[in-house]
């Protein structure tokens, strides 16, 4: 095992949701991520948790005010990848949110994003007040 | 600026609806918009409506689009219909199984065997 320094690759932007950015930065950490080595599973878990991330700032966060912005950034290296997603929102408690895989739940439309985080990245949690989430993909798995 | 552009394509099979998916991403939340209201009203408009959803191409799918799956699941069976969805490569077929989705589905290998004794037929 080499300790060898890990040439990182890092950005950020702040978007509206406008589908032609979204795509764009969705492509870009795509490009940087392939030049990582990511497999194809790891990049189809990031591009969907990115995805969802990014709609809940919107729609929850920001209450899909046209005016307000998604903050997006980004460390990826050879090991793993690290985002945060902050929208200007007020915040939400993400344990209030019902279990969307229970028997009863099945049928309700939403609230399958944040699930669908977790099960794809090795780490998702909210920052105080709920308004910023931190997620991380890792290669291997603790 | 948005263009209404069908991003579906129905095929009449028999008296079964067979609905293609025209962009490999159904991510963005105005497309599945009108994705949804395409297919109520196809929904709303069929006596008993029998419609197959095949995946074919599919690439990608968020949260809001099987959002949209449920709302039609539940309107076809409301109207004394079903839904069968096919063609569902492994890796979106994991998102049906993380959000437990697979129960509530039908889901089915390929439309042919999805459209196989639909209805009785």
């Amino acid at each position: 095992m080499t300790l060898q320094p890990q040439p990182l690759d890092e950005g950020s932007v702040r978007l509206l949701e406008i589908n032609a950015e979204i795509e764009r930065v969705q492509n870009s950490i795509a490009k940087t991520l392939s030049q990582h080595s990511y497999s194809d599973a790891a990049m189809f878990a990031i591009r969907l948790s990115l995805e969802e991330a990014m709609m809940n700032g919107f729609r929850h966060g920001n209450l899909a005010d046209p005016s307000k912005f998604v903050e997006v950034r980004w460390q990826i290296d050879s090991n793993s990848a690290n985002f945060h997603v902050i929208d200007e929102g007020e915040g939400f408690d993400p344990e209030a949110v019902p279990d969307p895989t229970l028997d009863e739940n099945l049928e309700i439309p939403s609230g399958r994003g944040l699930m669908l985080i977790r099960a794809y990245m090795s780490d998702a949690r909210y920052h105080d007040p709920g308004n910023h989430l931190e997620m991380t993909f890792r290669k291997v798995a603790k | 600026m948005s263009t209404e552009t069908s991003r579906i394509r129905v095929t009449d099979l028999s008296g079964v609806m067979r609905v293609e998916f025209v962009d490999k991403d159904i991510l963005d939340e105005a497309a599945i918009r009108q994705i949804s209201t395409e297919l109520v009203k196809r929904v709303e408009a069929a006596a008993s409506p029998r419609m197959v959803i095949s995946f074919r191409g599919v690439e990608h799918l968020s949260s809001a689009a099987l959002g949209t799956l449920i709302t039609i699941n539940s309107l076809t069976k409301k109207r004394g219909g079903q839904l069968r969805l096919s063609d569902i490569k492994p890796s979106i077929m994991e998102v049906f199984t993380i959000t437990k989705l697979n129960k509530l589905f039908q889901i089915f290998e390929n439309s042919d065997k999805a459209l196989e004794g639909f209805g009785g037929k």
